[in-house]
C-alpha cells in the first residue's frame, strides 16, 4: 500500500446565490505521493464536498482550465502535486484578478477580449495574397525560432493573476495578450505592427508593464511572457526611431512552381529496399 | 433579485501591487522601485515647499535649517539617498532589459526550462551589490565622517 500524509485543504467558496462574500471550509484527505491538487479536488468533492466546483478538463496541463491560485501563487491544479508543495495546508482559491464566478471558477472573459484585442492572426501587406494565393511563404527555421516558444501560450490566465500591473488596472492588455502581440508581430511572415499598435502603443497597453517577472514565472508551459513583452518593447522602439525590421508579405512568396522544384530539391533519396 | 451580483470582485488592487508572497526576487525588486520612486516625488514636492520658506524671511529659513541638523532628519536623509541609489541603479537595469538586453534568445521550452527573469538574475546580483556598496559608502560619509 502507498504510503499517505494527512493535508489539511484550506479551499475558498463562493455561491452568488447564497453568499455576499467568499468563505473558506477546511478538508482533510490523505494524500498519497504523486497526487495532484486537481485529483484531491475530485476527492473532496466525492467524499466531503459535493457542491464544490471547478473547471478542468484535460488533466495534462494542455487545456488550460484548472488555473487556480494554490498557496497564494497560481498555478495549474492538474500539473501540480500536493506533496511537492511541501505543507501541510494546502490553500485553493480562485484566480486573483478575474472575477468570481462561483468556488474555484474565474470568469476568463477578459483574457479573451484581451487576447482578440492585439489581432491574434498573420496579417499580410496584401490581403489578396489570402483569397487568391500565388505561392506558399518562405520561412527559415531561425525565422520561426524568433517566435515558437510563445507559441506554446494555452490561455490559462495564470500570467494575467500574477501580474501586479493588472491588479489595479483592470484595462491593462496584460502580459498574454502582449507576448501574443508580439508572437505575430515578429512572425517574417506578418505586417499587422501598425494595425496592433491601437492596443498596443495606448495608455493600458505595453509601457503598463514595469517588468516584474511575475507572469513568466506563473506560466506552466515555458512561454515567458515578460520576454516577449520586452522584446515588443523593443521593437517597437527601434521602429520609432527608424531601425525596425522592413517587411513586405509579397516579398516573400515563393511561386507555386518554385514550391514544387524546391520539394523535389529537397526530397529523400530513393528507397534501396 | 435583479440586482444581485453574480460574480464577486476578486482583483487582487493595491495588495496585488505590494504584496510579493512566493514570487521571485525581481517582483520584489519592482515593489522596491515603485515605493522609491513615489518616495521620491514626495520629497520632490517638499523640497519645494521647504525651500520656498526662503520667501518668509532669514529668520524662518534658519529656523527651518536648525530643525533639519537633528539627527533624525540625517536619517531621513540617509533614506533618502538610499532609496535614490537604489531607483537609480534598479532603473539601469530595467532600461537594459526592457530594450531586451541580457534575456537570451526565445527557445523551445523544454527541461531544464530558463525563464527571461532567470537569464538576467546574474545582472540583477551585480547592480544590487553595487547599489548596495553605493549606500554603504554615502553611509559612510554621511555619518562617520
Amino acid at each position: 500500500m502507498t504510503d499517505t500524509k494527512p493535508i489539511t485543504f484550506r479551499i475558498r467558496r463562493y455561491d452568488p446565490d447564497v453568499d455576499t462574500i467568499p468563505h473558506w471550509e477546511e478538508h482533510k484527505l490523505n494524500v498519497p505521493d504523486g497526487m495532484t491538487v486537481l485529483e484531491a479536488l475530485h476527492e473532496i468533492k466525492a467524499e466531503q464536498a459535493p457542491t464544490l466546483a471547478w473547471r478542468s478538463s484535460c488533466r495534462m496541463g494542455v487545456c488550460g482550465s484548472c488555473g487556480m491560485f494554490i498557496n497564494h501563487l497560481p498555478m495549474l491544479a492538474c500539473q501540480t502535486q500536493v506533496l511537492h508543495l511541501g505543507t501541510d495546508v494546502v490553500t485553493v482559491a480562485p484566480l486573483p484578478n478575474y472575477d468570481n464566478v462561483k468556488d474555484l471558477v474565474p470568469n476568463l472573459e477578459p483574457l479573451i477580449q484581451k487576447h482578440a484585442a492585439i489581432k491574434p492572426f498573420i496579417i499580410l501587406s496584401n490581403s489578396k495574397e489570402i483569397d487568391e494565393p500565388t505561392g506558399e511563404f518562405i520561412q527559415t527555421p531561425e525565422q520561426r525560432d524568433e517566435y515558437s516558444q510563445f507559441t506554446f501560450c494555452i490561455k490559462c490566465g495564470l500570467c494575467l493573476a500574477a501580474c501586479p500591473t493588472v491588479a489595479t488596472d483592470p484595462l491593462f492588455l496584460g502580459p498574454q495578450a502582449l507576448a501574443q502581440a508580439y508572437r505575430y508581430t515578429v512572425d517574417n511572415r506578418d505586417c499587422g505592427l501598425q494595425e496592433r499598435l491601437e492596443a498596443i502603443d495606448a495608455f493600458h497597453g505595453l509601457y503598463q508593464c514595469h517588468m516584474a517577472g511575475a507572469c513568466s514565472q506563473a506560466c506552466p508551459k515555458g512561454v515567458d511572457p515578460a520576454f516577449g513583452i520586452q522584446l515588443l518593447k523593443r521593437t517597437l522602439v527601434l521602429d520609432s526611431i527608424g531601425f525596425g525590421k522592413k517587411k513586405s508579405s509579397l516579398a516573400r512568396v515563393m511561386p507555386l512552381a518554385d514550391v514544387v522544384k524546391a520539394i523535389e530539391e529537397f526530397a529523400p533519396p530513393p528507397r534501396t529496399v | 433579485m435583479a440586482n444581485k451580483p453574480t460574480a464577486y470582485n476578486n482583483r487582487l488592487g493595491l495588495k496585488g501591487w505590494v504584496y510579493a508572497g512566493n514570487y521571485t526576487f525581481e517582483r520584489y525588486l519592482y515593489i522596491g522601485h515603485r515605493l522609491s520612486g513615489l518616495g521620491l516625488i514626495a520629497y520632490m514636492v517638499l523640497h519645494i515647499i521647504e525651500t520656498a520658506n526662503r520667501m518668509r524671511g532669514e529668520e524662518a529659513w534658519a529656523a527651518l535649517m536648525g530643525l533639519f541638523a537633528s539627527p533624525v532628519f540625517k536619517i531621513v536623509e540617509y533614506l533618502l539617498f538610499a532609496a535614490a541609489v537604489f531607483h537609480a541603479m534598479n532603473g539601469v537595469r530595467l532600461l537594459l532589459v526592457e530594450l531586451g538586453f541580457f534575456l537570451g534568445k526565445p527557445q523551445e521550452p523544454i527541461f531544464p526550462y530558463k525563464s527571461s527573469v532567470m537569464k538576467h538574475r546574474p545582472l540583477t546580483y551585480i547592480i544590487m551589490l553595487l547599489a548596495g556598496l553605493l549606500m554603504a559608502l554615502g553611509g559612510s560619509s554621511l555619518f562617520f565622517k
